[in-house]
């Protein structure tokens, strides 16, 4: 409750200087000692005066990685935040529900069939084709969990979360199956794809996953009105003007797409979904109009932490991120079903 | 015509199947501005479902001859949020677990209106004050009591009419059903004078004697039609509720007004 009274705006101006920080000291982390006043420099016009392999780990490692890592986290917490408003109920995530898994069975399909054009244009590959298919496996998920999962009073979480291990048993055994048949170029690619990682960030890659975050942000903020009588119920938000079919189809498509666009580039990362969302209400209340902003920023500052935690816990090795989200995650999501175990 | 204009809501043979049971056989009724009607009926009568047809929450079974028009429109001709603005439908029960503030569930009903913040502040505030509940005003919704929670969504419900103008229909679903007896009276006082300023209110209760209370017209509801339709002196005769409830049931008049009271015997 005292969370709450903090204003917005404050809140807002805490949360974007708190990321600013941490994406500066993601580019200072790393396996090569870089000071943070050579890091600072090599953000400005003025980074031509380092030495050339510094200029090189700073624009071509460093820069990018953080860059993907604030808007992948931005994005996978958008669309936690939306699909537990959709669903009505605040354990509804991508990873756990089994959308992430739908979304890379589609990405491991898109590998397998589009191998032979992967060669020739690897651009198509990467931000086309792969994407797609992460979108159409992961909305194909989520429209089957959510006519199986939610009646008029809501998602029931046994079902939901039932649903999410059907489907991520089944989506499992797609891959393992894919990668059974698998050529060994296709082989790489999906054992590269599957570790999923942050470090092979790209222009290519991070242009994708922000001009997904723009398109996002805004459709979303523009329902965030109906996404907030929706939680009232389906009946109460139609008698409140709100065209509700259109509302959820809007935002099952919107969110598959953001899962898809993550997943196909980085992987599956968990948790940032279920997490952000919890504290953003915890701040704000479940009000989308404040939430989804701040989410978002949460979002880029979380994911970025965790792959800092990734770069270093191991050095010089590295770990996958997802372990990290999981780590943290996890028990979380375990605090969470403890309270809510009642209204199982 | 001008009779014709005065309905808020009417509807000609409205008929629901369900698995090959009728729910709702040609049912034709029009409700009146001005009035508050009650609907009555035994348990499993059609009672929500008519409701839940007339506030197209559910799609009657489709039939040649039906019809629903709203303020003597046809819904098709109704923007989605313009329809909002005249039509408030308070549910049994809500499936709302989030924790918005008492006045941020309030604000919901509002999403129709394009209200100021100035002007919204006044009508939340003016209608948590109606239903007993400013006192409420900052305190987390899924830790209020069952009956708190239904005082807040009338309070939502009757936000959201607040520029309705003089084209209003409010529906309230059992609205008493959680309430204590002050605020049950409460809630149905409010909806009186939301009738006498020119709303057509429809009700749908339990209890005999709220009905008779409060009510300009009576409609009984049984096996999915209409038995009983007119005042409550008219409605109420020991006879037809003997009928349709099974019970046997004495009717006298209220010792100092001027309405029925129905005792079970």
């Amino acid at each position: 409750m005292l969370l709450r009274q903090i204003p917005f705006s404050l809140l807002m101006l805490f949360a974007i200087a708190l990321m600013l920080l941490t994406a500066t000291f993601s580019i200072v982390v790393g396996p090569m000692t870089i000071s943070l006043f050579d890091s600072f420099k090599g953000l400005t016009p003025w980074a031509n005066e380092l030495p050339t392999h510094i200029q090189l780990v700073i624009h071509q490692i460093r820069l990018p990685r953080t860059l993907l890592c604030l808007v992948i986290g931005a994005i996978l917490a958008l669309s936690g935040t939306v699909m537990q408003g959709l669903f009505r109920n605040p354990l509804a995530e991508p990873g756990i529900i089994g959308v992430s898994a739908g979304a890379g069975l589609g990405v491991a399909i898109a590998i397998v069939v589009f191998s032979s054009i992967a060669m020739q244009y690897p651009l198509l590959m990467n931000i086309a084709a792969v994407p797609l298919f992460a979108f159409l496996g992961g909305a194909l998920t989520t429209l089957l969990v959510y006519s199986l999962g939610t009646s008029k009073n809501g998602t029931s979480v046994a079902v939901m979360l039932l649903a999410g291990v059907a489907i991520g048993a089944l989506s499992g055994a797609g891959i393992g199956y894919l990668n059974f048949i698998a050529s060994d170029q296709m082989l790489r690619d999906l054992s590269l794809w599957s570790m999923g990682s942050l470090a092979g960030a790209t222009w290519a890659s991070i242009n994708l996953a922000t001009v997904s975050l723009i398109i996002l942000l805004s459709i979303f903020m523009r329902n965030a009105k109906g996404l907030n009588a929706l939680l009232l119920g389906e009946a109460e938000a139609g008698h409140l003007g709100v065209n509700t079919q259109r509302l959820k189809r809007r935002m099952i498509l919107l969110t598959a797409a953001g899962v898809g666009v993550t997943v196909s580039i980085a992987g599956m990362i968990g948790f940032i979904g279920l997490i952000v969302p919890h504290l953003g209400r915890m701040l704000t209340g479940p009000d989308h109009k404040v939430l989804l902003p701040l989410s978002a920023i949460m979002g880029a500052l979380l994911l970025t932490m965790a792959d800092m935690i990734a770069r270093v816990a191991v050095t010089p090795a590295e770990l996958p991120v997802g372990i990290v989200t999981a780590i943290i995650g996890a028990p979380f999501f375990l605090y969470l079903l403890f309270k809510q175990r009642g209204r199982m | 015509m001008t009779i014709v204009k005065k309905n808020a809501i009417s509807c000609k043979n409205i008929l629901l199947k369900l698995g090959g049971k009728v729910i709702l056989d040609n049912i034709s009724l029009d409700l009146h501005h001005g009035q508050v009607t009650t609907l009555l009926g035994p348990n499993g009568a059609g009672k929500s479902s008519l409701l839940k047809i007339l506030a197209n929450e559910i799609k009657a079974t489709p039939n040649e001859s039906s019809e629903i028009l709203y303020f003597n429109q046809a819904k098709m001709n109704w923007k989605g949020s313009q329809l909002a603005q005249h039509i408030g439908i308070l549910p049994q029960q809500s499936s709302l677990t989030f924790a918005f503030t008492v006045r941020e569930v309030v604000e919901l009903g509002l999403l129709p209106l394009s209200l100021s913040r100035s002007q919204a502040d006044c009508v939340i505030n003016e209608m948590l004050e109606k239903v007993d509940t400013l006192h409420l005003e900052a305190r987390l919704y899924p830790l209020l009591s069952g009956g708190e929670k239904q005082r807040i969504h009338f309070a939502r419900v009757l936000a959201q009419l607040s520029k309705s103008g003089n084209k209003t229909l409010l529906m309230l679903d059992e609205p008493t059903s959680a309430l204590d007896l002050s605020h049950q009276h409460n809630t149905l006082k409010i909806a009186r004078s939301m009738a006498e300023q020119g709303a057509a209110v429809l009700i749908v209760l339990h209890d005999l004697n709220l009905a008779a209370q409060y009510s300009d017209r009576v409609l009984i509801l049984n096996n999915g039609k209409i038995q009983s339709d007119g005042s409550p002196w008219h409605a109420l005769t020991a006879e037809k509720i003997e009928k349709v409830y099974q019970q046997k049931v004495e009717v006298l008049k209220h010792p100092s007004a001027d309405y029925p009271v129905v005792y079970a015997i």
